[in-house]
C-alpha cells in the first residue's frame, strides 16, 4: 500500500496512464451525451489502426512527425526552455528540404542527405533566433517562439510562392526523385502506404536525446542550466551559451519533422493557410511523456494512433472525428493537473485503508 | 500564580506524512504566563506540531484543548479566534505600507458605515498596544524604513492586535543582532508578566537558558522530555536533543598563520539595486587561519562572496590569490586558481536538487579528467569519486543515485563540503556553512573547517551567527555597510562589543573606516 502511494506522489509513469484512462472516459461520456456508442467508437478506432496493412503503415507515418516535435519540445524543456515554436521550426525544416529538393540536382547519396541536413539547420536556426533573443536580451522564449511560428508560416509561403511554385498548382515543384526518402518496396508491400526513412531517424533521435543529455559533457551542462541556472553559473557553466545551443538542437529536431514530411510523404510543399498542428502536438506529447525519451516515444505513438484512428471512428460509429480532440485535450488536462489524479488516488486509498482497519 | 491554569493542551497528537511520522503521540501543555520552549533539531517535528496548533495542518490523531475546551482548529482564522497568534520566522509584511497599516490589514477599524478605514482610531489602538507592552514602535513609520528588529515587533503587534493570548515565536532570534536579541527577551518577559503565554520554537540552547520556564524536547517526532529549565544545563539539553553526547565547545589548537594567500584591496562592487554594496573593502587572509567576517545580514557579505567567486562583476579594486589577480575573472578561472566556495544558499547555488548525488559531486569538475573523456562522461569514474566522498564525509544517502533533494539538510551540506574540500583549494570560503543545521551536523562541519585550517589552508568564514564566528575564527573582521570597520581577536572581545561594532555605534578600531 505504502509503495503504491509512493508511486503516485513521485514522478512516475502511473500519472500519465491514469490520465489517458480518464481522458478516454471523458470522451466516452461526451459520446454518450451525444447519443453515440462509445464502445463501438473505440473499437472502430482500434480496428482502423490495426485492421489492415495500409492503415497500420499510415499510422506509423502519422506518428513520425509528432515524435520529432515531441522530442524537440522535451529537449528544450530539459534545458529549462519552453519551446512553443516547434511548429515554426517544423515549417522552416520543410522549407529547407524543399529548396534543396527542388533547386539542387545531385545523385541520391548526396541529394537526400544534403536536403535532410539543410532542413535540420533551417529548423535549428529558427530555434536559435529565439534562443539568442533570450540569452542576449532576456526576451521570454514563449513569446518569441509563438511569434516566430507565424513569421515562419508566411515566410515559407512567400518563398514557395515566389521561387518554387509549379505554375497553377498552389504548391512547389515536386522534389527530385534523388531527394526522396520514401521506402518504395516496403510501401508497396503495405498497399501503397507512404512509409519512409523518417521513422528510423525518429527512433535514432530518441537514442540521441538520451545519449546526448545523459552521457555527454555538453548534455550535462545543458541539464544543469535547465534544472538550476544559479548552480550552473556557480559551477562556471556559460548559461547563455547553453540556452542558444539548446534552442538550436531543439529547433533542428522539430525541423527534421518537416524535412521528412516533404521528402518522405508529400514530396512537395503546399502554400498553407494555417498551421498543421504537429508542433503543438509536440508540446502535448512532451508533457505526456514527462520529457523523457521513452515517454515521448510512447506519447507520440498514442497521439498518432488516436489522431489517425479518429477517421475510422467516424466511419465505423458515425462519431465526429473531433471527439478524439476532446479525448486528447482531456488527457493533457489530466496530465497537467496531476493533483487531481493524486487526490483521486488518495480518496481511493483512504477508503481502502478504512476498510482494512475495520 | 501558584496554580497556573493550563491554556493549551495537545494530547496524543499524531501526524503522518508519506514515509514519515512527523509527530508520534505528542503531548504538550502550555500554562498561563509561562514561556515554554520547544527544542529540537531540524525535522524533529516541532514546526509540524506548531503548525497543527495554528491550524495549518490537521492532526491524524489526537485532540487539542484550548482553555479547557476541546477545539477543532481547521485553519489560522480559527486559531486567531481562539487567541493564538504566530510570529513567523520570515516576516509577512507589506513593505511600502506603514506600521499601522500592516497591523490592521484585514481587520481594520471602520467608519462611515464601514465604507472607510478609520486611520485615526487604528493609529491610536496600535500606539496604545505598543506602549502597553513596551514595544516602542512608531505607528507611522514605513516598514522599509525600520530595522529588522522593529519589523519583528510589528509582527508581534499584529498578533496582539488580533487579541492573541498565546503567542508562538518561530525561531525569533535567527535574524537579530545581539542587542536586538536582548531587547526581544525583555519584550517577551513583559508579555508574560501581563498574562500572555509564549511558545518559543528554537534550537538555540543559550536562549532557552536565558528566558524559558519550561522546555519540551522533541526528537524524531517524539517528545523526549519536558522539564523545568531551572534544573537543567545546556549539555544535558543538547544530549537529549541529539540523542547522544555532543561537545558544544570546539577543541582547536592555536593557529599557525603562514603567508598571505588572499588579498582583497579597496574592492568596490555594485549590489542588486545598482548601488555600491562594497565600498572599498580591504582585508587579507593567511594560510592556516580562519578569518571570520562578522556583520548584520545585508551589509555586503553576499556581494563580497559573489565578487570573490566571480559571480558578480567587480567595479574596481583588486583580488589576489597567491599573488595573481583574479578580480572580474569568470567563476571557472577563479575556481581553478584555488578558491572554493561553500555557498550561502545550498539549494540555490550549491546543488542541483533534481540530480543524483553522483552528478552533484562533479558539478565543478565534470569537464576535467578523468570524468570527461572526449566529450563523454565516464560514469564509472564519477561513481567511484562520489562513493569515496560519501564515505569520507559520512554523507548519509541511500545511494549515490539518490536525488540530492531527498537528502536531509545536513547531508546536503556535507555533500557540498565534501566536494569543495576535495577540490583541494588554497582558499575555502564558507558562507553560513551551518545555517539551519542540527547540532550534530554543525559539530561535524566545524571540525572539518578547523581541520582544513590545520592543513595550512586559508578559510574565510562568513556568518551571521555570532556564536559561530566567535568559536571558529582566529581573527574577526567586522563588516558594516560594505566596509571592514574593525578587526579583533575572539579571545579579546565579547558579544556586546562585536554587536556594537556590527551596528557601527562605537567603531573601536576604525582604522579601515577612514581610508
Amino acid at each position: 500500500m505504502n509503495k503504491l502511494l509512493k508511486a503516485f506522489t513521485k514522478e512516475s509513469a502511473v500519472v500519465p496512464l491514469i490520465a489517458i484512462l480518464l481522458g478516454l472516459i471523458v470522451g466516452a461520456i461526451i459520446m454518450l451525451l451525444g447519443g453515440y456508442d462509445p464502445i463501438l467508437a473505440y473499437r472502430s478506432l482500434l480496428e482502423t489502426v490495426f485492421g489492415n496493412r495500409y492503415d497500420f503503415a499510415e499510422t506509423l507515418t502519422a506518428i513520425t512527425p509528432i515524435l520529432f516535435t515531441g522530442l524537440a519540445v522535451a529537449f528544450a524543456f530539459r534545458t529549462g526552455l519552453f519551446n512553443i515554436g516547434a511548429e515554426g521550426q517544423y515549417i522552416m525544416g520543410m522549407t529547407g528540404a524543399t529548396i534543396i529538393g527542388v533547386t539542387v540536382h545531385l545523385p541520391w547519396y548526396l541529394h537526400a542527405p544534403l536536403a535532410i541536413l539543410v532542413g535540420a539547420v533551417f529548423g535549428g536556426a529558427w530555434g536559435l533566433i529565439a534562443g539568442y533573443l533570450k540569452a542576449a536580451r532576456g526576451v521570454n522564449e514563449v513569446i518569441t517562439t509563438i511569434m516566430l511560428n507565424w513569421i515562419a508560416l508566411h515566410l515559407a509561403n512567400y518563398l514557395v510562392n515566389r521561387f518554387l511554385l509549379e505554375p497553377g498548382k498552389g504548391r512547389s515543384y515536386m522534389v527530385d526523385e534523388s531527394a526522396s526518402v520514401a521506402l518504395v518496396s516496403l510501401s508497396r508491400f503495405m498497399d501503397n502506404a507512404r512509409l519512409h526513412w523518417g521513422m528510423f531517424f525518429a527512433l535514432l533521435a530518441v537514442v540521441f536525446f538520451y545519449v546526448y543529455l545523459w552521457r555527454t559533457k555538453q548534455g550535462y551542462e545543458l541539464r544543469v542550466v535547465g534544472s538550476n541556472p544559479d548552480a550552473a553559473a556557480y559551477a562556471g557553466i556559460n548559461v547563455n551559451r547553453g540556452i542558444v545551443k539548446a534552442m538550436f538542437i531543439s529547433g533542428a529536431l522539430a525541423g527534421l519533422a518537416g524535412v521528412f514530411q516533404v521528402l518522405g510523404v508529400f514530396h512537395t510543399q503546399v502554400i498553407s493557410a494555417g498551421h498543421t498542428g504537429h508542433g503543438f502536438d509536440g508540446v502535448a506529447v512532451a508533457l505526456l511523456g514527462g520529457n523523457t525519451p521513452i515517454g515521448v516515444l510512447l506519447g507520440a505513438i498514442l497521439f498518432g494512433t488516436l489522431s489517425y484512428g479518429a477517421a475510422g471512428m467516424s466511419f465505423g460509429a458515425d462519431v465526429p472525428p473531433e471527439i478524439i480532440r476532446i479525448v486528447i485535450g482531456s488527457v493533457i488536462f489530466f496530465v497537467a493537473a496531476p493533483g487531481i489524479i493524486r487526490w483521486f488516488m488518495k480518496l481511493v486509498s483512504a477508503k481502502k485503508r478504512k476498510e482494512e482497519a475495520m | 500564580m501558584e496554580q497556573a491554569k493550563t491554556v493549551v493542551e495537545m494530547r496524543n497528537i499524531t501526524k503522518r506524512f508519506p514515509g514519515i511520522v512527523a509527530n508520534d503521540r505528542v503531548n504538550f501543555t502550555l500554562k498561563k504566563g509561562e514561556i515554554h520552549a520547544l527544542l529540537g533539531e531540524n525535522g524533529a517535528g516541532k514546526s509540524t506540531l506548531m503548525n497543527i496548533l495554528f491550524g495549518l495542518y490537521q492532526p491524524d490523531e489526537g485532540e487539542i484543548l484550548v482553555n479547557g475546551q476541546r477545539v477543532d482548529i481547521d485553519g489560522p482564522n480559527k486559531a486567531i479566534k481562539l487567541g493564538i497568534g504566530m510570529v513567523h520566522q520570515h516576516f509577512k509584511l507589506v513593505h511600502p505600507f506603514t506600521v499601522t497599516e500592516n497591523i490592521v490589514l484585514g481587520s481594520e477599524p471602520r467608519k462611515w458605515l464601514g465604507l472607510a478605514v478609520d486611520r485615526k482610531l487604528a493609529r491610536e489602538k496600535v500606539g496604545k498596544l505598543s506602549q502597553q507592552y513596551g514595544l516602542n514602535v512608531d505607528p507611522n513609520a514605513k516598514i522599509d524604513e525600520i530595522s529588522v528588529g522593529m519589523q519583528q515587533r510589528v509582527e508581534i503587534l499584529k498578533t496582539l492586535y488580533r487579541g492573541a493570548d498565546i503567542l508562538i515565536f518561530d525561531e525569533p532570534t535567527a535574524v537579530l543582532t545581539p542587542q536586538e536579541i536582548g531587547e526581544l527577551l525583555v519584550i517577551m518577559r513583559n508579555l508574560v508578566s501581563q498574562g500572555k503565554s509564549i511558545i518559543l520554537i528554537t534550537h538555540k540552547l543559550k536562549e532557552i537558558m536565558a528566558i524559558a520556564d519550561r522546555v519540551t524536547i522533541v526528537r524524531r517526532g517524539k517528545v523526549i522530555d519536558s522539564l523545568p529549565v531551572a534544573g537543567t544545563n545546556p549539555n544535558q539539553l543538547a544530549e537529549k536533543m541529539v540523542g547522544r553526547e555532543v561537545s558544544l565547545m570546539l577543541d582547536k589548537k592555536d593557529a599557525v598563520p603562514g603567508e598571505p594567500i588572499l588579498e582583497v584591496e579597496n574592492l568596490f562592487v555594485k549590489g542588486r539595486q545598482g548601488l555600491n554594496a562594497l565600498k572599498g573593502t580591504t582585508f587579507s587572509l593567511r594560510r592556516g587561519e580562519i578569518l571570520g567576517i562578522a556583520g548584520v545580514e545585508g551589509n555586503g557579505q553576499s556581494e563580497l562572496i559573489e565578487a570573490l567567486t566571480g559571480l558578480r562583476p567587480v567595479a574596481s579594486g583588486s583580488i589576489k590569490v597567491g599573488g595573481s589577480q583574479v578580480a572580474g575573472e569568470k567563476p571557472r578561472v577563479i575556481s581553478e586558481a584555488g578558491i572554493s566556495l561553500i555557498p550561502e544558499d545550498r539549494h540555490k547555488h550549491g546543488l542541483v536538487l533534481d540530480f543524483p548525488v553522483r552528478e552533484n559531486m562533479v558539478l565543478e569538475t565534470y569537464y576535467q579528467k578523468p570524468f570527461n573523456k572526449r566529450g563523454f562522461l565516464d560514469y564509472e569514474e564519477i561513481g567511484k569519486h562520489a562513493e569515496r566522498l560519501v564515505k569520507d564525509f559520512d554523507v548519509r544517502t541511500p545511494s549515490i543515485q539518490t536525488d540530492a533533494r531527498a537528502l536531509s539538510g545536513g547531508n546536503q551540506q556535507k555533500a557540498i563540503i565534501a566536494r569543495e574540500i576535495d577540490k583541494n583549494p588554497d582558499v575555502l570560503i564558507a558562507a553560513q556553512p551551518t545555517r539551519g543545521l542540527d547540532v550534530g551536523a554543525i559539530e561535524f562541519i566545524h571540525k572539518r573547517l578547523v581541520e582544513q585550517r590545520n592543513m595550512g589552508k586559508a578559510v574565510l568564514l562568513v556568518s551571521y551567527e555570532l556564536d559561530e564566528i566567535m568559536q571558529l575564527s582566529d581573527r574577526i573582521a567586522v563588516i558594516y555597510e560594505g566596509r571592514i570597520v574593525g578587526e579583533v581577536r575572539p579571545s579579546e572581545t565579547n558579544d556586546q562589543e562585536l554587536g556594537l561594532m556590527m551596528t557601527n555605534i562605537a567603531p573601536e578600531q576604525g582604522g579601515a573606516d577612514r581610508e
